[in-house]
């Protein structure tokens, strides 16, 4: 502890300027002991840790210790708390999944970021899509089947939609009577005249007799219901006759329509595709 | 400026060998001596063995004061406080820091000399010294002889039984945070997690440190509320005073001279037997925490002579100067003291009672804020949060009010099992036709019913958005 304070006795160095006397007083106890403490520390530090750069890199310290090191140890740590939920999730199918309303929850929460790095870019971050280029995922269109087990499917192997160009096979003036035919039927509006063409011209067998899409999406064309009021790409006539004449996907058809989702199944996890299907499918609620 | 004014800067420190700063240079060693105030004391400890005993304390099969952070649930005795429930902490640190006012006013550091835990811990380890190394004389001898087989017993003797106090401080501390029984046995098996060792070194240190070492330091240099409550003194609070007009001029009981003297005998015990080396005849100072064994002391003394008691004893400064003290409902600060106090129990007993048993949050999705449906609807995405707070299941409907046009997809998104004690996100979708929506926002509130159980309603306003005027 410190000395009391009485300067009229402490030492001084002899120099006095004006009746000022510089003191050699010592300096506190406490201050010389953090010094010490501190120095001690800094040695222990450099010894234990990478401190002094050198030409190439630093010295390592006997610990070892890296930030790199330090970070993934705590993302083993992350792995380490999930894993067994993720056992649980591989264990189980897309349906049992859903209905356990705990992993339900662990495998939206898991999905999100797993959807944010490779999903969001073309569905955005709430699955809402791009209107005309990439499909919305809240809605309650599935183009493809909105079940868990063709989810999974989907984000394993992709998909690929297939409508051919219709320019030159049909007469042109159809194709402007089967467009107007499609923007009326998707306001209620189609006509009985309109169906028939409709199926004359060979639409049915992939948009279906009614134009509703329905069984032939097992064909895996993603062929749309005309009938709903949602749009693959676009409402106006002009967009609908670009569709008709250029088809989707065609190739040497510089205006074809473009629809492809790339496969994940190898980029992903099948546990992370399978909590990614379970994220998917709470996005509208699912089919 | 006058000759007068023009002070040397020696004159400052004319008085300074009076000053007696203690600044730990020298070890305290108080006299123990039996009386009324030593016996409150020991009482006012006593209370502290709860804190050793409450770990173990069981009630419903489950610890009965739990602080369980990783569950974030804090469970005191049949009540579990949860976070959302912790408004109330503010209310008990409320409570507290008002208690230490009022009491403080009205007499002094109580806190300081009976119940706080450096006084108490303090305590019982200078009880130790006394026992095992003999009175303040013979500590005093036994620390300035050399060393020898017997003071290397009786010094190893009296740390051993510190550290083993000590020890069980920081472990009944961590025993608060988990499982007693099995923190023990983790201890035990050494295979506690590091937080808990870390909870247990730091306690251990720090209790073996200040009341072993620092003791009346810790008072005088490091506790904040040491200096608060001197500030909160005033004239009227109760404190050991040194009854001047009667105890002057001091001097030896066999006077010689048949002088005229006070009734102070100058025995010096009430110094003695200070815990903080406070010689209270010089007055009320920093040092004194109102422990009252310079009264016990000063009390056998005056006994011991034929004198009355009292020359040392709990007084105001002006019962001391002759003037009557207020009634307690007459002094200001007692009363609004009281106020605080009567409105911070009122609000914690409010909040107790009160914890709503589910607790309901809905989140709009915000993105997109609403979709449009292959029907032409429009659909809004809901994140209900409801925490089940009971300890049983909870089977209860939701619904939706005010907005006649939106209604709920599906059946099985209206009833819901809660499970006890959990937390399970889910998603409610609500649909609307598009011409029937009027604004691009309407207003609407959820309703959470119970259907078993005991009657809970929750409501949560929300909205449903819509692409009106698009």
């Amino acid at each position: 502890m410190a000395k009391q304070n009485k300067p009229q006795q402490a030492p001084d160095t002899g120099h006095e300027w004006d009746g000022i006397r510089e003191l050699t007083n010592p300096p506190p106890r406490w201050w010389m002991i953090s010094l010490h403490a501190s120095w001690i520390f800094a040695v222990g530090y450099i010894i234990l840790y990478p401190s002094i750069p050198l030409v190439h890199e630093s010295t390592k310290g006997l610990l070892g210790w890296t930030q790199i090191k330090e970070f993934k140890e705590d993302v083993a740590e992350n792995e380490k708390i999930k894993a067994p939920f993720l056992k649980q999730v591989a264990a189980m199918d897309g349906e049992a999944l859903l209905a356990d309303a705990g992993l339900r929850n662990f495998s939206e929460s898991s999905a999100k970021a797993i959807f944010g790095d490779n999903c969001a870019a073309c569905h955005g971050s709430g699955g809402q899509g791009a209107p005309g280029l990439f499909p919305s995922l809240a809605d309650d269109a599935w183009l493809y089947g909105g079940d868990m087990e063709t989810i999974i499917e989907t984000i394993t192997d992709g998909r690929e939609g297939n409508m051919p160009a219709h320019k030159g096979e049909i007469a042109d003036a159809d194709i402007e009577a089967l467009a107007d035919f499609v923007v009326a039927s998707s306001q209620g509006k189609g006509t009985a005249k309109g169906l028939a063409l409709f199926n004359e011209s060979g639409c049915a067998d992939c948009h279906g007799e009614d134009a509703q899409g329905g069984f032939i999406n097992d064909l895996g064309t993603g062929a749309p219901n005309l009938t709903d009021s949602l749009w693959r790409f676009q409402s106006t006539r002009e967009g609908v006759l670009r569709t008709i004449r250029y088809g989707v996907n065609q190739e040497d058809v510089p205006q074809t329509r473009t629809a492809i989702m790339p496969a994940f199944g190898e980029k992903l996890s099948p546990e992370a595709i399978k909590m990614l299907a379970v994220k998917v499918h709470e996005l509208g609620g699912g089919k | 400026m006058s000759e007068q004014r023009q002070s040397k800067i020696e004159d400052i420190y004319i008085e300074s060998h009076e000053w007696h700063v203690n600044t730990g240079d020298e070890t305290i060693h108080a006299k123990r001596i039996a009386g009324r105030f030593r016996s409150f004391r020991w009482y006012a400890s006593a209370l502290w063995i709860l804190y050793f005993a409450m770990p173990y304390v069981r009630w419903d099969g489950q610890q009965a004061i739990l602080f369980d952070i990783p569950h974030r649930q804090f469970h005191l005795f049949a009540i579990t406080i949860w976070p959302q429930d912790l408004w109330m902490l503010s209310l008990v640190l409320i409570l507290l820091a008002i208690t230490l006012f009022a009491v403080t006013a009205i007499a002094g550091r109580v806190w300081c000399g009976y119940f706080c835990f450096q006084t108490v811990w303090t305590d019982w380890f200078t009880w130790l010294e006394d026992k095992i190394e003999g009175n303040p004389i013979q500590r005093r001898k036994l620390d300035a002889a050399p060393w020898s087989t017997r003071k290397i017993r009786l010094k190893s003797l009296k740390h051993i039984l510190w550290m083993l106090i000590a020890l069980l401080t920081g472990l009944s501390f961590a025993a608060y945070f988990t499982d007693a029984y099995d923190l023990w046995y983790r201890y035990l098996s050494l295979d506690a997690p590091l937080v808990a060792w870390v909870v247990l070194g730091s306690l251990f240190t720090v209790t073996y440190i200040f009341a072993g070492f620092m003791r009346e330091q810790v008072c005088f240099w490091l506790c904040p509320y040491a200096r608060i409550q001197s500030v909160m003194i005033d004239k009227d609070t109760e404190l050991p005073t040194y009854d001047v007009e009667r105890g002057e001029p001091r001097g030896k009981l066999h006077n010689k001279n048949n002088e005229k003297r006070g009734d102070c005998i100058d025995c010096h015990l009430c110094v003695g037997v200070c815990p903080t080396g406070v010689d209270i005849r010089t007055g009320m100072q920093e040092g004194c925490i109102t422990c009252g064994m310079c009264i016990d002391a000063c009390d056998s003394m005056m006994e011991k002579v034929g004198r009355p008691g009292g020359l040392i004893r709990y007084a105001s400064r002006k019962e001391m100067d002759g003037e009557m003290l207020p009634a307690l409902f007459k002094r200001p600060r007692v009363v609004i003291y009281s106020l605080i106090l009567a409105l911070a129990i009122g609000g914690i007993v409010y909040g107790l009672t009160h914890i709503p048993p589910v607790e309901l949050s809905v989140v709009h999705e915000r993105q997109p804020l609403f979709i449009q449906m292959s029907n032409g609807d429009i659909k809004n995405k809901y994140t209900i949060k409801a925490i089940n707070k009971t300890a049983n299941d909870l089977h209860m409907r939701l619904s939706i009010v005010g907005a006649e046009n939106v209604r709920i997809v599906g059946e099985e998104a209206q009833d819901i099992n809660f499970q006890a004690g959990t937390l399970i996100p889910f998603h409610v979708f609500l649909v609307a036709k598009r011409d029937a929506l009027k604004q691009e926002r309407t207003p609407l509130t959820f309703i959470l019913e119970s259907l078993n159980g005991a009657k809970i309603k929750l409501e949560y306003e929300s909205v449903f958005m819509g692409p009106v005027g698009k």
